[in-house]
């Protein structure tokens, strides 16, 4: 027994991890079953676009200004090497749309939205709110899932536009402040090498990196233990959850869109 | 008219409900007592469905309730949570009309407004509470918003989790008073859970006293005082020493 324990440890490691896997996945399919079908929250929705969008602009578009400005200086240091300044502004544009503006977007989104949505519902839980509304002949899914869901997939890719913007605004501003580079040069070389699908790949990433966060955010919320400790601990995996899952399907998705 | 037969219950290896048979006739008022983490709540959950029973039937009106139709099965119950659980991101009125604004049910805005205000009149709250959030209220005014959300759809089925847990003496007297008041007007069936035996002669018709995963007894409240029943006894006059172990 004693040599088998830790294949045994493994065995159970896996075995949890495929089941919570197929929890998701289903709370995940429940979700979007219920988007289809009446009755629809419409005020919920609007609610939760403007928690969701709205007031994650100032973080999202925090974010991207200091990421753009610094990933300039980077480039710039690092394309000095082998005298390749001129890159600076197409390099910046293609990094903030296709992969840092969606990706720290999403994390940041993560870490406000993922973490307020599992508190709010699990609090609901251990006060027995949820109870109150299934006896009230209202689906908790359909009311608090739904809307969040919808209004994260929606609104991601929005925050995400806008922080792609404000981001290649930041290396601009680096860019003609620190490093000398001409304000019509700049933004011509900008343009110039970015193409549609950079924008639009970065765009689709930013809708599935929302449905992550909302519903991780929702799932913990849902299963969250009792007391304090227990939404306490919902809250922390939502986050970590969430974040985790944005970085792996960001890899997925980037293999489908841009291997060759 | 409810039926519970032979219900078991557990979780993990606790087992909570060890075969549960429990009859509440139409228009009366069954208050069931019991210590704590015996399963009271529990029965309540089964009989809505936000828990299923592993073993055995509950029955409404002859229909086993796992097999009725989820919303006008749910129609016809109201229910008062033990901390009232109340809609944080709802102010009062909204909260006491939830049902009136959404779903099969559903009232023009006005009129739910309206006749949240009435329900909160009815449970002794002024029109002025109506625009408050649950957090502004005290316990007690939660309590009775709890209450008015149970009644505002006119529901032939009330339940009651601990309806006066930590309030005062005197706003559990007002309380229990509404209870009785209402399940009489209204002519409704009502479950009451409580360990607080004021609240017992105050609210029932009938108690059943619910102890080690059975009805250990039941009958009419008048009857309670010379059961025989060494639990229902000690139970009733709190004494530490009986059937029933004080460290559980």
């Amino acid at each position: 027994m004693g040599i088998l324990a830790p294949i045994a440890s493994l065995g159970r490691t896996v075995i949890g991890l495929l089941a919570a896997t197929g929890r998701v996945s289903m709370f995940a399919a429940a979700a979007v079953s219920h988007i289809f079908r009446p009755p629809f929250y419409i005020k919920e929705f609007w609610q939760s676009l403007l928690f969701i969008g709205y007031f994650s602009l100032p973080v999202v578009g925090l974010t991207a200004l200091f990421t753009g400005g610094a990933l300039a200086l980077q480039i710039y240091a690092g394309g000095s090497r082998f005298n390749a300044e001129a890159v600076v502004p197409s390099i910046v544009a293609i990094g903030m749309v296709r992969e840092l503006g969606p990706v720290l977007g999403g994390l940041m989104v993560a870490g406000r939205v993922a973490a307020s949505i599992a508190a709010e519902i699990g609090t609901m839980k251990v006060t027995e709110q949820i109870d109150a509304l299934v006896t009230l002949s209202t689906n908790p899914v359909k009311y608090l899932t739904v809307p969040r869901v919808l209004a994260a997939t929606l609104a991601m890719p929005v925050l995400v536009g806008i922080g792609d913007v404000i981001g290649i605004m930041g290396g601009f501003l680096v860019g003609v402040s620190r490093l000398d580079f001409n304000a019509a040069t700049y933004l011509n070389n900008t343009i110039d090498f970015l193409e549609s699908w950079d924008i639009v790949s970065g765009l689709i990433k930013a809708s599935v990196f929302g449905f992550i966060v909302a519903v991780m955010g929702c799932y913990h919320g849902t299963n969250s233990g009792r007391g304090a400790q227990g939404v306490g601990r919902a809250t922390t995996n939502a986050v970590v959850s969430a974040s985790i899952l944005i970085l792996a399907s960001n890899y997925v998705l980037t293999e489908l869109f841009f291997s060759a | 008219m409810i039926e519970l037969a032979n219900i078991h219950k557990a979780f993990g290896a606790n087992q909570v409900l060890k075969g549960v048979n429990l009859t509440i006739p139409k228009g009366e008022s069954m208050v069931i007592i019991g210590g704590s983490g015996t399963g009271k709540s529990i029965c309540l959950k089964c009989i809505l469905g936000l828990v299923e029973q592993d073993t055995g039937t509950i029955m409404l009106d002859g229909v086993d309730v796992r097999l009725a139709e989820r919303d006008a099965f749910l129609a016809r119950f109201g229910m008062l949570f033990q901390g009232g659980a109340l809609f944080d991101s709802l102010n009062v009125w909204q909260n006491v009309a939830f049902r009136l604004l959404r779903g099969s049910l559903k009232r023009p805005k006005s009129e739910a407004r309206e006749i949240a205000i009435e329900k909160l009149r009815r449970v002794g709250l002024k029109p002025e509470t109506a625009d408050l959030f649950p957090a502004e209220l005290s316990g007690g005014m939660q309590k009775r918003v709890g209450l008015a959300r149970a009644i505002a759809a006119a529901p032939e089925i009330i339940f009651f989790d601990e309806p006066t847990t930590g309030l005062d003496p005197i706003m559990a007297g007002v309380i229990n008073e509404l209870i009785r008041e209402i399940v009489t007007e209204m002519g409704a069936t009502a479950i009451t859970i409580t360990h607080d035996m004021s609240s017992v002669r105050a609210i029932a018709d009938k108690i059943a006293m619910l102890h080690d995963g059975v009805i250990q007894w039941t009958g009419p409240v008048s009857e309670m005082d010379a059961s025989g029943d060494p639990y229902l006894d000690q139970f009733i006059h709190g004494r530490a020493d009986g059937p029933i172990e004080s460290v559980r």
